[in-house]
């Protein structure tokens, strides 16, 4: 036996190769144009391998060459800014080497092995370093410090180090046991990088989206499943989360979607400004994109290159996102693979191994102790494509077992063009108990109660509906009917936010915050008012409301608010005089 | 190839023959089929190994027997393409079928398709009128785009589908759309009602036709969008062309891809489709935009029949993800007597914020539409409260907003087969239907459009 084989058969992306070693997850070269493959499943001397590119004029009899690595990224300074394909090569390479259309058999480095970077040592010669360890820094975006770090599973004695250009494939630092480290490291996708422990969340992920932020927090660590149907505003919820949120580092994966909006998210986020940098967003960011139409296989492995990539900066101790979208394609993806070998289907046609990588990858999420005792959290975000919207199927549960939060795209809310669609009565967030306590100490002492009397307005609203829709509003009480227009400005003013307007598509805790209380203010004040004999709709409709509520487009909100608030309870105050 | 001709048919299941022992076969290569009456069949290679190959036969297995003849002809199907395509009809397997002569290639084009680098795509963002309001206002298209007509049995989308490709065209532009027609197993009488109307108006000279009717091979219908879309990426991005495609129907499409599955005893997903049918429908999708570089653009227009209405069975549900948007027609509008019976509340077009706006269409379109819609939306909600509580139940922002629901529907939607509004006289028709509500109720307006463009305030 070798590591060269022949194929026996094709059956789409599956190829069976004999006559070859090989052990399960080797990265293989298929046929004469020398097809990269990875090996799936091992049957005596037949190796079963998904191949990730497109396999048609393949015959039996072409050679098979193993490489007798398993499939890795490159690890290094040039990652960020990089657009990647399912198996990290660039898609501007791509461009260069085949044009528009993706055709087959190229290779691509993962980034440019040539680059000099500027490497600034932070050890010295007979320093002890363990694995994790951070040896030196390079700048490589004007925003992002890359931390070059002692491989994992390396220690030693450090014999020469030294400051100065290099590229990411020469020695920059020589141990006295001969090894040497480099900038680049590799690493194999499917295995988790290592870290020292897990600890609990409690910091939020700021999304700049009230009703996320607000009501459904997310931790920096944590996980989310975002599962809607089609047109339901999943991708631009995604591209929301991927421009607005704190994090340090972003990873988009776009796992199976169409073309076109990778385009859009390709030409539009170079020139995007990042609100808590004032940089370019793409400083930070590291995008992967494989498009429907591109090779199944490389779908399948394209959620582990983005993840891998994230654990990397993780390791150097940065907080880091990463949006998967839609991790239905990923696990259809599975499905299909799985299908080709025939194996004995799960539920819905996917394999029966698919909620335990679902699991799997969620899990790879958290806020960690990194190997040199650095704090550093990847949050992952995936959205669920549903078949019908129905989400009682095995991705979405899948999903929902293993994520802390879930919030649910509804489509009946994006027909109403109520956007973001996500819907507050079946949507929920496990972290709030473990949040709470940094909103209490960074925003407001009370943050926790305003946010219960909000989410408590709009259970009692549902309640109210179904009897509106079987009487009427105007048959209801007028404290009910108050009640009713308070709901119904959380809903217009506050959870509906345009994700495309300049000021209003991000917005900071503190002034949701402002914004949340105000409400309640006009509650209060309009409860009073109403005690005291004013008139519903003259206290409904004082312009001055209507002024707090269109203020939220202007840059200078959170200034004028407080004013905005005091001049309608004015006018409340007003209206109990008119009676 | 050796050209050398096999005997070894092993089985026969539905479209499928199993082979046994041949030299290498490629995955995807052509075949050739001789009976034994000497007529011929086509087919492609489905699974290949050193022991057995399975071909899937295009025109059906009837006739084929162990003793038929099986010759690989050691490429994979490829359509000869070239100008002469143009004014041409040809059949699904891309054989002529007008009785003219056989394409001459310029060159011989994969009918698979490579996926195009998402990083040399453009963004599409030029606004294409269709002269109906309820698409150029509510579900915008725009050139580049993929969207789908999700309709259903007894619906006039082959009307609708015609008129925009008669109507179609870029704003202030004489440049016009080749037409590509794809037609997977509908009637011959469907067929001559499209070719009838693309012949009196003069469009056929301007389109490619590739035609299989209901009476020809199913497993045929799994190359025949290949082909159209093979000859619609020549066409745009070799010979600048824009071209439109359109292509009915789908269901029809998918139904003969659960064929294949079901004979290769694959695992079936959801009723029955191979569980594979999202990226094999992507493969057709996928294929429009606009390349960098490139002058030409590929626009499609997929129609599909939903079984039962239900759109949220797998062909309507899988193409909703991959295309950019769809619109809905509604057998209630239908049955109404209104066409275009187009309910503009499911449709949606996903590319319409980046054509719409004062460059390209109207600085108020955007409010306009959102305001439309929004006050149908509404208007059509309380349809169902009348229907319990009676319209005296309801005050005056309600009642305004339910009376709109019904002059949307006959003012707006319905408009005329040969009816050709522009932009302009869309969102003029808007401004004028939505003075019967009370500015105040209109919130989603832009008070200095409601100054500017109001019928109160003009003139």
């Amino acid at each position: 036996m070798s590591n060269e084989g022949v194929i026996y058969r094709i059956s789409g992306p599956v190829v069976t190769a004999t006559g070859m070693e090989a052990a399960m997850y080797d990265v293989v070269r298929v046929g004469h144009e020398g097809l990269m493959g990875e090996v799936i499943e091992l049957h005596g001397d037949k190796a079963v391998i998904q191949v990730y590119e497109d396999t048609s004029g393949i015959r039996p009899g072409e050679p098979v060459l193993n490489t007798r690595e398993t499939l890795s990224v490159a690890l290094g300074p040039g990652l960020l800014t990089q657009i990647y394909d399912g198996i990290q090569r660039p898609l501007a390479t791509l461009e260069e080497v085949m044009g528009v259309f993706i055709t087959r058999g190229v290779d691509a480095d993962g980034f440019d092995m040539e680059k000099k970077w500027t490497f600034e040592a932070i050890v010295s010669p007979g320093d002890e370093v363990v694995s994790g360890q951070v040896i030196g820094n390079v700048q490589e975006t004007e925003t992002i410090v890359h931390k070059i770090m002692v491989p994992p599973r390396m220690s030693g004695t450090v014999k020469s180090i030294k400051s100065g250009d290099y590229n990411v494939t020469e020695d920059v630092c020589v141990m006295e046991d001969g090894s040497s480290i480099q900038m680049m490291q590799k690493w194999p996708v499917r295995t988790p990088r290592p870290y020292q422990q897990k600890y609990a969340p409690d910091t939020p992920l700021i999304t700049g989206m009230r009703i996320l932020d607000f009501l459904f927090p997310l931790a920096k660590g944590g996980a989310a499943g975002i599962p809607g149907p089609f047109g339901s505003g999943k991708t631009v919820t995604q591209q929301s989360l991927a421009k607005y949120s704190d994090a340090q580092i972003v990873v988009y994966i776009g796992c199976g979607e169409r073309g076109n909006e990778m385009t859009e998210v390709l030409d539009e986020f170079p020139h995007l400004i990042d609100p808590n940098t004032g940089k370019p967003l793409m400083n930070r960011t590291v995008m992967i994109a494989n498009t429907s139409n591109m090779p199944v296989a490389a779908r399948e492995a394209s959620v582990y290159t983005g993840i891998t990539i994230a654990e990397y900066f993780r390791d150097m101790g940065y907080d880091v996102a990463l949006m998967a979208d839609s991790t239905s394609r990923w696990a259809e993806a599975m499905r299909e693979i799985s299908s080709r070998l025939e194996e004995m289907p799960g539920e819905e046609g996917y394999p029966a191994y698919l909620s335990s990588r679902i699991a799997e990858f969620y899990e790879r999420a958290g806020r960690v102790q990194t190997l040199n005792g650095d704090d550093g959290s990847v949050t992952v975000i995936g959205a669920v494509s549903p078949p019908g919207g129905d989400i009682s199927e095995p991705v979405s549960q899948g999903t929902l077992r293993i994520v802390k939060v879930f919030w649910g795209l509804d489509a009946g809310l994006a027909r109403q063009r109520h956007f973001p669609a996500i819907n507050w009565l079946s949507s929920y967030s496990l972290y709030p108990p473990s949040l709470d306590q940094w909103f209490r100490d960074n925003i407001s002492q009370d943050y926790p109660e305003i946010r219960t009397a909000i989410s408590g307005l709009l259970q009692i609203e549902a309640e109210l509906q179904e009897i509106v829709q079987l009487v009427g509003s105007d048959a209801l009480p007028v404290d009910q009917q108050l009640t009713l227009e308070v709901a119904r400005m959380i809903r217009e003013y506050f959870l509906q936010q345009n994700g495309f307007h300049d000021v209003d598509a991000f917005c900071s805790v503190d002034l949701h915050y402002k914004m949340a209380k105000a409400i309640l203010t006009f509650h209060e004040s309009a409860k009073s008012a109403m005690a005291a004999g004013a008139d519903l709709q003259d206290v409904v409709n004082v312009p001055a409301r209507t002024d707090l509520m269109r203020g939220r487009f202007e840059a200078t909100y959170s200034d004028d608010i407080d004013a905005l608030v005091n001049k309608m309870n004015d006018e409340i105050a007003a209206a109990i005089e008119e009676n | 190839m050796s050209g050398k001709e096999y005997r070894t048919i092993n089985d026969v299941k539905g479209p499928l023959v199993f082979l046994n022992k041949t030299e290498p076969v490629a995955f995807g290569e052509i075949v050739q089929l001789r009976l034994n009456d000497g007529s011929m069949k086509n087919g492609q290679v489905l699974d290949t190994s050193e022991d057995l190959v399975v071909v899937q036969v295009f025109e059906g297995t009837a006739g084929v027997d162990l003793n038929t003849g099986v010759k690989f002809m050691g490429d994979v199907f490829k359509l000869p393409v070239s100008d002469d395509l143009i004014g041409r009809i040809l059949d699904g397997a891309g054989r002529p079928r007008d009785g003219g002569p056989e394409i001459v290639a310029e060159e011989n084009a994969d009918i698979i398709g490579a996926a195009i680098n998402p990083y040399s795509r453009q963004s599409p963002h030029d606004f294409i009128q269709t002269g109906i309001s309820a698409i150029d206002c509510c579900t915008t298209l725009v050139r580049g785009q993929k969207l789908p007509i999700f309709s259903a049995s007894g619906l006039p989308h082959n009307d609708i589908a015609l008129q925009i490709a008669r109507q179609a065209k870029l704003r202030d532009s004489d440049e016009e759309f080749i037409v590509v027609f794809c037609a997977m197993g509908i009637t011959a009488e469907e067929f001559n009602f499209f070719r009838s109307d693309l012949e009196r108006t003069g469009a056929l000279e301007n389109a490619v036709l590739f035609v299989n009717l209901a009476d020809d091979p199913a497993v045929e219908r799994i190359i025949t969008p290949r082909l159209a879309l093979t000859a619609a990426e020549y066409l745009a991005f070799e010979k600048d062309y824009h071209v439109l495609v359109i292509y009915t129907d789908m269901t029809n499409y998918c139904d003969a891809l659960r064929q294949i599955g079901a004979a290769r005893e694959e695992v079936p997903g959801r009723r029955g489709y191979p569980g594979y049918m999202y990226t094999d429908l992507a493969m057709l999708y996928e294929r429009a935009g606009i390349v960098k570089g490139k002058k030409g653009s590929i626009t499609q227009f997929p129609i599909l029949t939903m079984p039962g209405d239900d759109i949220t069975h797998p062909i309507p549900d899988l193409s909703g993800y991959i295309t950019e948007g769809q619109i809905v027609i509604s057998r209630e509008l239908h049955q109404a007597g209104i066409y275009p019976p187009i309910n503009v509340l499911p449709s949606l077009s996903r590319l319409m914020g980046s054509c719409i706006g004062e460059k390209t269409t109207r600085e108020d379109h955007k409010s306009v539409s959102d305001q439309m819609y929004a006050a149908y939306a509404q208007g059509r909600e309380l349809r169902g409260l009348v229907a319990i509580v009676g319209e005296d139940a309801l005050n005056e922002r309600d009642k305004q907003l339910l009376d709109f629901s019904g002059v949307f529907e006959d003012r707006f939607l319905r408009q005329s087969r040969d009816e050709d509004r522009s932009i302009d006289e869309t969102l003029d028709l808007c401004w004028n239907l939505m003075n019967d509500i009370d500015t105040k109720y209109l919130v989603r307006l832009d008070q200095k459009w409601i100054e500017k463009y109001h019928p109160d305030n003009k003139d």
